[in-house]
Formats: C-alpha cells, structure tokens, sequence
C-alpha cells in the first residue's frame, strides 16, 4: 500500500492535525446572532422591531421601579419625598409599602411572635421534599418525610401535640389493618378495611384519645386559629397541601378510570367529569357555604381544610386526565411484558406501568400543579386573606390608599419565582429519567 | 426461509419426552366478539417437548399461546397447566404466570429499567428471592445468552438481537418449567436472528418444554419433536417435523409449506 501511494502521491499527511476553535466569526455569541437573529433581511427586521419593542417597555418602567422609594410610612409620606427629590413630573414606585407591610403579605395576621413557627414548618418542608425530589438524598430520610406533616401542621396551628399525634395513629391503623388482611382476606377487603377503620377512628375516636392524652401529659403549644392565616404562608399552605394530596388521588382516579370494575370505572369517570366541568370558584362557594349543611350537626370543619380539601379534589380530576393520558402512551406490551412475568396488578402498576406513565406525564403534571398553585389566589371570594386579598385590606388603610402596582408586581414576582423554579424542575426531571433511545 | 441453523449439530441427549403432560388444552374455544378465533382446540404437551407452531398470519397461532399464560382469556373448553386449571382465580393465573416464561415479537423489556433490574425484579417482587441472590442469578443468566457486559445499560441502548436474548433470561430468571415464544424472531433483522436462535436451541438442548410460534423452519426441523399447522383458528394438522415437511397431509399445510418454504 505503502508503495503506491509513494509513486502516486507526492505528499501523505502521517498524523492529524487536532481540531482546532473555529475562527472568532464563526463561534460563540457571534455566531449564535449571526444564524439566529441576523440571517436574511426578514430575520434582520424582526430583530431589530424585538428590540425597539424591548428598549421601549424597559424605558418606560426601568426608572420607575429603579427611582423607587424604599423608606417612607405612608404613599402621602412617598409622594412628598418624590416632589422633594426628583424634578416634576416623574414617577417612581413606593416600594415602601413592602418595607412596612411584608410580614402581612407573607404571614396575614399570624402572631408577630410566633413568625418562627410557619418558617421552621416551611424549612422542614423543604428538608422533607427533597429526598422525594432528587433521588441521591438517603433513602432513610423519607421516614423523616413520613412524620413531617405532622410536625408542620402541628407547628402552624399549634394547640396540643397530642392532636397530629392521634390524627397520625389513623394512618398506623390502615396500615396494620392492611397488613393483617391483606395475606388472609385478599386486597380487596383489606383495602375497604384499611381505607373504613382509619376514618371511624378519626371520626369517634381520635378527639377524645387526643383530650385524655393532653389530660395526662399536657404538652402544647400556643393555638392559632385559621382565620389568623394570611399572606403568601395561605397560598403556600394551600397550594402545597393541594400538590401532594391531588398526585396520589389523580393517580388512583386515572387508574380507575382503566379498571374494568364497572363500579370503579363509573365512580372514577362521573368524579372527575363533575369536578372538572364546574369552575373551581363554584366549587370553593360550596366549600365556604354548603359543605356545613352535609356535615354531621356540631362539627366545626375548619374553612380552610375545606379549602384545601376542594382544591385538591379539583387538581385531582385535571391530574387524572394527564396521567391517563400517559398511561394510554403506553404500549400494550408493557402491561403484557408485566403479566407475563406473574406481577400482581398493584405490582406492575407501581414497577412498569407508573413509572412509565408518570415521566411521559411530567409536563402535564406540573402545568396542574403551577395552575392549582396560582388559583389559590381565588380563595379572596370566600373571605381568605391570600396575598391578593390582604392587598385589598392594606389598600384599605388610611395609610396606603390608592396604592396598587407596587403591590401587585410584589404578588406577581413571588408568584413567578414559584412556578418557574417548578417548571425548571420539571425539565431537569425530564432529562435525569431520558433512558437510551426509547 | 434462511437455514440459519444448519451449522450447528444439536445435542439430544437431554432432549428426552418424557409422558409427564406439562399443558392440556381439550375442546377450548374463544371468541372476540362475534368472531370464533379459536375453534375446539385439543393439544397435549408432555413435558420436554419442544413443540413449533406455523400457520398463515391471522391463523390465531398468537391468541392460542397467549391462552396458555392467561394474556388472552379463553370462553369454553379447559386449559391446564402444570397441573394447575385457568380459570379466573386470580391466585392460579399468577401462579401459572411465574411458572410459565414467555417471550414476544417485539421483546417487551421496560425501557426505565437496567437490563439486570428488568432480570431481577420479577424474582424479587414475585419469588421474593433476595436482591443479591437475584442479582446472581441474573448474571448467571445475562451469561447464558452471552451479554453479561451489558447489564448496567438501558434496553433501548441494546441492537434488536441483544434485547431479545435480555427477554429470554429474564424470562429465564424466573426459573419456569414452561416457555413460550411468539415469533421471536420476526422483528429482527437476518444478521441477528441466528443468534437469538443459538439461544433458544440451547434451551431446547437443556431440556425446556418449549412451545414456539415461528416461521424458522430451519430451527423447526432440528430442535422440535412436533410441528403444529394452524390455520382459521384450527390445528389443521401436526407431526414430527420430517414427515410433516415431506408429506404434508392436508392441501392447506401444501399451500402453506410452498409459499414458506418455495421461493
Ligand atoms: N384483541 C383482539 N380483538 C379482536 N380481534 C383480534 C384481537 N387479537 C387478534 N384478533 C384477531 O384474531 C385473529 C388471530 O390473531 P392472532 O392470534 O394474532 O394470529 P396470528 O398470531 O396467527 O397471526 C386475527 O384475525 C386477528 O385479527
Ligand atoms: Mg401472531
């Protein structure tokens, strides 16, 4: 070989030269705006109308926000520092107002002394999401995760330990009763069993286990009633509780409305086609006028679970829709695959088939969450001191009134960083579960 | 069809019938809907046999197998397996399920899993056999088809031959006395069916009761003892595989056999 090419060719290259940068025009921010928004004349217009656009709406709020008044007790307060220090005529934003009125917007009217509370329940919060998040975190903290919504519900409302305590104990009945049945009387009973006991005991038993106990170890901390709640800690109690407790939920819906249980199927299907055809401001009036009238006389059910309780049941039917519409992404030979292999039902459900399922749901799952998240502000009809409504009530004071964008674009900022860090994340789960090619 | 095969000489020393009925399927029927798929299906399968089915697309030859591990459920007649009779107790149907293996057309492994996991989870969940010993037993078998090296990657990072010999071990993992294939082969491309093929003469030589929807009619004439002929829901006609190609009886399996086998 060797030979010929030495009659044939006059120069053979022995080794490579390594790849080299590509030269300054052709690489990086250049040529990122060369290909992308400086390619052919329309491209060259569209640019530059983007950009004029941009410069224009950042002229006109850059210097209001920038100028803005930070110290001052009052918008008159705001006014006269403005006219005393720039020239006539321009604006600039109080933001004063948030100096003097931020802890109202995060904790309502929450006891100024007991603000530690709510901050140690959102801190456990996040220690307890994250194993459940990022899967690196030790598998043991998800016991942790198990008792801390105890520990936060106790911390917020405060009042006798004894009370999570035995509401806690519920749970550890289903789940002995489960345990006990499951082998003898199959899945079926035991799931009826599991799901029945925990509610008679919560229902006649664990008011009167908690009082006996709080009789004989007195161990409490100071009560804070519902109404007291307010702020963006509303929107987050709300918004949060509805997450967790709407995933599990939609996700059995969205299995029942595969079942082939007819009783199951049509529960599952009138369930979340009642909840999803009615808007969630109806369904929150029935929660704040009627649910009282269903429940038996003499109970006191708190507004706000019953908030809670609706939102999540809304969230619930979007999120049963997602999940069936992933586990129809599915092919049959999964489920198949599964069956072959003598997995039981609840098996390849939890194994193959939700995995699945719920990573090709993910968009659609959080889009659920980040609207549920921002209808929280809805609760303002029924009376509920969200941040919105507590805007209202500030603007109400002799103090702030006729004030409104500082509030809002506060409100709306909060909003946005929430649900933009939970659309980020949705993205980074997207990548971290890619599998090959399919 | 390619004799992809013939190089090979099987060893039949383990390959022994023995009178032991490993299934038994008298007068069974099925129907989707308003059509008859499966008409009075009677087939007794000793244990150790290795038994082809071929037959037409359609034929039902895939409903039939699918019957046997209750994928499909049949409405009249009698399925038994090992003993155990389908019906719809559920407990029976798992039972069967993890004593039976089967592998499909287009493999079925689950994307989300490693090759080991898609091994071992069915031995932990169902068998309830300890992680590390079913990791062990895993690689045993991840060797056997001859891909230990690839256990820690995902199926679809594996070519079509390579997953389908993961679907047979980990068929395999469950130790089942009964295997089933529906054209295993079908969606591989030429150059990797021989060596899913080599797999499954190697399971046949060991001894397994095998049943196998295929059209290799190569493997079909050196590993089965019975070739089975279906068509229009029917066991038209079955035989040891010589007699079977040299003198077909009926004019369906002729047809068949020269549209297979003659062109
Ligand atoms: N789930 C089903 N519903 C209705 N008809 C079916 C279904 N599965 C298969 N069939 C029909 O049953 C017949 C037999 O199918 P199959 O057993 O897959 O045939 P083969 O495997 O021999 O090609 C075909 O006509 C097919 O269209
Ligand atoms: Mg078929």
């Amino acid at each position: 070989m060797s030979d010929t090419h030495a009659q044939t060719v006059s120069f053979v290259r022995e080794s490579m030269i390594p790849q080299s940068e590509p030269p300054a025009g052709n690489r990086g921010a250049v040529l990122w705006m060369r290909e992308n928004l400086f390619s052919g004349w329309f491209n060259i217009i569209t640019t530059l109308i983007s950009l004029y656009v941009i410069w224009w709406a950042l002229s006109h709020t850059m210097p209001w926000v920038i100028r803005g008044i930070w110290d001052a007790s009052s918008l008159t307060e705001c006014r006269e520092i403005r006219d005393a220090t720039l020239p006539e005529g321009t604006s600039a934003a109080c933001w004063a107002v948030l100096t003097d009125r931020w802890q109202q917007l995060m904790f309502g009217f929450y006891p100024r002394e007991l603000y530690w509370r709510p901050v140690l329940s959102l801190i456990i919060f996040l220690a307890a999401i994250a194993p459940v998040l990022f899967p690196h975190t030790p598998r043991k903290a998800l016991a942790l995760t198990a008792i801390s919504p105890f520990v936060m519900f106790w911390l917020l409302w405060g009042g006798s330990v004894w009370f999570p305590v035995s509401v806690a104990l519920g749970f550890v009945l289903g789940w002995a009763a489960w345990r006990a049945l499951a082998p003898l009387a199959g899945t079926l009973i035991a799931s009826i069993v599991a799901a029945a006991l925990p509610i008679i005991y919560w229902l006649y038993t664990a008011g009167p286990l908690a009082r006996e106990l709080e009789q004989a170890v007195a161990l409490s901390i100071e009560y804070v009633p519902s109404q007291d709640f307010g702020g963006f800690m509303l929107s987050f109690i709300i918004g949060i509780a509805g997450i967790i407790l709407s995933l599990p939920l939609g996700i059995l819906l969205a299995l029942g409305r595969q079942s082939d249980l007819f009783i199951i199927n049509k529960i599952s299907v009138g369930f979340i086609e009642i909840i999803r055809g009615v808007p969630l401001i109806v369904w929150l009036f029935t929660a704040s006028l009627l649910l009282n009238y269903f429940l038996p006389p003499g109970t006191n059910f708190d507004l706000m679970l019953r908030v809670i309780i609706m939102v999540t049941l809304f969230a619930a039917a979007y999120i049963a829709e997602v999940v069936r519409g992933g586990l129809a992404a599915l092919p049959k030979g999964q489920y198949e695959g599964a069956d072959s292999l003598g997995l039981s039902y609840w098996q390849s459900m939890r194994l193959i088939i939700l995995p699945q399922a719920l990573k090709i749901s993910i968009p659609g799952i959080v889009n659920t969450f980040i609207g549920l998240f921002k209808d929280t502000t809805l609760v303002v009809f029924i009376g509920l001191l969200d941040p919105i409504g507590l805007s209202n009530a500030i603007r109400a004071s002799t103090e702030w009134n006729g004030i409104y964008w500082e509030l809002f674009v506060f409100i709306g900022l909060l909003f946005f960083i929430c649900c933009f860090s939970m659309s980020r994340y949705s993205l980074y789960l997207e990548k971290k579960l890619q599998r090959g090619h399919n | 069809m390619t004799d992809t095969t013939a190089a090979r000489t099987i060893d039949r020393s383990q390959m022994q019938v023995s009178d032991e009925v490993a299934i038994e399927i008298s007068n069974m029927n099925k129907w989707y809907g308003s059509f008859h798929v499966l008409r009075d299906i009677d087939l007794t399968v000793y244990r150790g046999e290795r038994i082809v089915i071929c037959g037409p697309s359609g034929s039902g030859k895939s409903t039939l197998i699918r019957c046997i591990n209750r994928l499909e459920e049949h409405q009249a007649g009698k399925i038994v397996v090992d003993g155990i009779e389908l019906t719809s107790d559920l407990k029976n149907i798992d039972k069967i399920r993890s004593e039976v293996g089967m592998c499909f057309q287009h493999f079925n492994l689950f994307p989300h899993l490693t090759i080991l996991e898609n091994c071992t989870l069915a031995p932990i969940w169902v068998r309830k056999t300890p992680k590390r010993e079913a990791e062990e037993i895993a690689m045993h078998f991840l060797e056997k088809v001859k891909i230990p090296e690839q256990a820690h990657k995902y199926p679809g990072q594996l070519s079509g031959g390579q997953q389908q010999r993961v679907a047979i071990a980990r068929s395999l993992c469950m130790k089942p006395r009964i295997m089933l294939f529906d054209e295993p082969t079908s969606a591989l491309d030429p150059e990797m069916i021989k060596e899913v093929l080599d797999t499954m003469i190697e399971l046949a030589e060991e001894g397994m009761t095998m049943l196998c929807v295929t059209h290799e009619m190569g493997f079909a004439r050196q590993v089965a003892n019975r070739v089975i002929f279906m068509d229009q829901g029917q066991i038209v006609e079955q035989n040891e595989p010589e007699a079977f190609f040299k003198n077909p009886k009926s004019d369906r399996t002729k047809l068949f056999l020269s549209q297979i086998l003659g062109h």
